[in-house]
């Protein structure tokens, strides 16, 4: 589908601000002013975009050093959502381009997280196939469930494939967490629903009788377990330690009624918090999302099969909204992306939409309270 | 009806021949006018009336004329009756709002039912709530058809394309619920202004 002059504005933007920046290096401070001048006007009368995003490349140029520098990278794909092979070859299509993306990353990262709802229906086909799809994967993979994946059978099939739900894992002086975050109160039970009605009942996002998911309730004693076991975890590190924690759901409050929402985020954050430097990477969203709390920085992943909608109401404050997506392109608003961990123990989160100019959010943005390093601003509302 | 109508119509020429009143500028209403010597005419329900300026109380109107008169009488009342229908009861309020959730409700289910297509996605999974469909902005040139679309196009499209379906006829009542459910969800749920104002032709 050719993509219509009018709707690609965004783009146009983006691959102007990428040549400014790479010409800035050439330039010594007299000229850097002169352009920094300049850009600043011509945005302003083109009235197109904020005239800071511009701006702000004084601040980018001063930052550089003091630890910031890439440590080791990790690639994300997330939210493939599968059917079976034989209803729907749209989602393979789409987790297979993500698999290829992750596979040509040069240099290659030194592994890969998939962020939940590899399944659609939690189907044991659905699993197999999206099992047979990563496998093609040349780095590590980490797995992280999603509801999708695990209210067909309560995560049978899944732990069956791929282990426990959660655990952590060091690397290169980071650790890293991966949690359950899916867990809700038993609503099944009582209505003696079947497995499949259990299943759908949860993949309905605008179910308005839906449960919100936590880390440490939900059904029986599964979460408490999980809590305990992440008290003990964190317990064993040391506060320097940088942590990186996957969770599925956000783990903050954003919009309940679509479960953008994890009921008890607050108690999960308060063990984070003696920490120096935490970072939460969540799926679930669908879309680019990024918030901070305290001192742990948030960033949403993007879904490989469709983008979700911005909720109404309680968009984190430092969320730059994404233009909203063409229908008419399958991958428009879709994408996978990488993560930089520098050697400050800070991460920055790279989208990579596979129909836009990728879109990379620092953690010098979400610190700065959203005044530095502002990643390009769409010139058009997300509607 | 109608021939209730007619027997209204009866009576008010009966009346006019067995009284012999007569007269046109006609004014509605029940007042008990003072006593002149204007003709009035009542119809059968002892209020709508017809005063006659130019015939006296005691003539004889010809036939033509009273004709016209009982016409005259016949749509005063008509108009009267319609406007007092409008004063519905509760229990016509009940009916159009549980016929009016009905087909919400209709809507609803279609819209969250991947039968509609092949490949298992359903309406809801990217537009939950229905999100994003912006049902005030139709009809609106749509730039990707190159035609200008009202929402139903946009849902034909959408089963066609994403869902792999086949697309619904214009009258399925399927297609009709479908958007009763996406008009009422935004305006109901979408707390943007924006959301309450029609705004056809918006991109």
């Amino acid at each position: 589908m050719p993509k219509m002059p009018s709707e690609r504005k965004e783009e146009q933007y983006l691959k102007e601000r990428e040549e400014f920046f790479k010409m800035l290096p050439k330039l010594n401070r007299r000229q850097f002013l002169k352009v920094a001048m300049a850009s600043a006007a011509v945005a302003l009368a083109k009235n197109q975009f904020p005239p800071h995003s511009f701006q702000i490349v004084e601040a980018v140029e001063a930052k550089q050093g003091g630890g910031t520098e890439v440590k080791f990278r990790f690639a994300y794909i997330s939210d493939t959502h599968l059917y079976e092979r034989k209803l729907n070859e749209r989602f393979v299509r789409a987790a297979l381009k993500a698999v290829q993306d992750v596979n040509a990353l040069d240099p290659q990262p030194d592994f890969v997280l998939f962020g939940g709802d590899l399944a659609q229906l939690g189907q044991p086909e659905e699993l197999k196939l999206g099992k047979e799809i990563l496998s093609e994967l040349k780095p590590k993979l980490y797995m992280m469930v999603g509801e999708h994946d695990w209210y067909l059978d309560l995560g049978e099939k899944w732990i069956e494939l791929f282990g426990q739900p959660y655990y952590s894992f060091d690397h290169k002086g980071v650790h890293f967490i991966v949690l359950n975050s899916v867990l809700v109160d038993d609503y099944w039970t009582e209505s003696k629903m079947t497995p499949m009605e259990r299943m759908k009942f949860m993949a309905q996002l605008d179910n308005p009788k839906g449960r919100p998911f936590t880390v440490g309730r939900g059904y029986g004693d599964v979460g408490k377990k999980q809590f305990e076991w992440l008290k003990q975890d964190l317990a064993k590190v040391s506060k320097d330690t940088p942590i990186v924690v996957f969770s599925h759901s956000p783990l903050y409050k954003y919009y309940k009624p679509w479960n953008f929402w994890t009921d008890d985020a607050e108690e999960v954050q308060a063990l984070l918090r003696p920490f120096k430097n935490v970072t939460v990477i969540h799926g679930h969203t669908h879309q680019p999302v990024f918030n901070k709390i305290g001192n742990i920085n948030f960033y949403g992943m993007l879904s490989t099969a469709w983008p979700w909608p911005y909720a109404p109401t309680g968009l984190p404050k430092l969320t730059i909204k994404m233009n909203r997506a063409d229908p008419f392109d399958q991958f428009d608003g879709c994408g996978d992306g990488t993560v930089e961990v520098l050697a400050n123990g800070k991460a920055n989160k790279i989208y990579n939409l596979w129909s836009r100019e990728p879109m990379k959010v620092t953690a010098r943005y979400l610190e700065s309270g959203g005044k530095e390093e502002v990643p390009p601003v769409p010139a058009d509302p997300s509607f | 009806m109608l021939k209730k109508f007619f027997t209204l119509f009866l009576l008010v020429v009966v009346a006019i021949f067995l009284t012999g009143e007569n007269d046109l500028t006609a004014i509605e209403g029940g007042k008990d006018g003072k006593k002149s010597d204007k003709k009035v005419i009542t119809a059968c329900d002892g209020k709508t009336q017809v005063v006659l300026n130019d015939v006296s109380k005691n003539e004889v109107m010809p036939k033509e004329k009273a004709q016209e008169v009982a016409s005259m009488l016949l749509a005063t009342y008509q108009q009267q009756k319609k406007y007092q229908s409008t004063k519905f009861t509760r229990r016509d309020s009940l009916i159009w709002e549980r016929e009016l959730k009905a087909m919400i409700e209709e809507g609803y289910k279609w819209f969250h039912d991947p039968s509609l297509g092949t490949n298992g996605i359903s309406c809801d999974m990217c537009h939950p709530d229905a999100t994003d469909t912006h049902p005030e902005t139709y009809p609106k040139f749509q730039i990707q058809l190159k035609k200008v679309a009202l929402l139903r196009d946009m849902i034909n499209w959408c089963i066609e394309n994403p869902m792999e379906g086949k697309p619904l006829k214009e009258d399925d009542p399927r297609l009709k619920a479908m958007e009763a459910y996406i008009i009422w969800a935004r305006a109901n749920q979408d707390p943007r202004p924006q959301a309450k104002t029609l705004n056809p032709g918006k991109r």
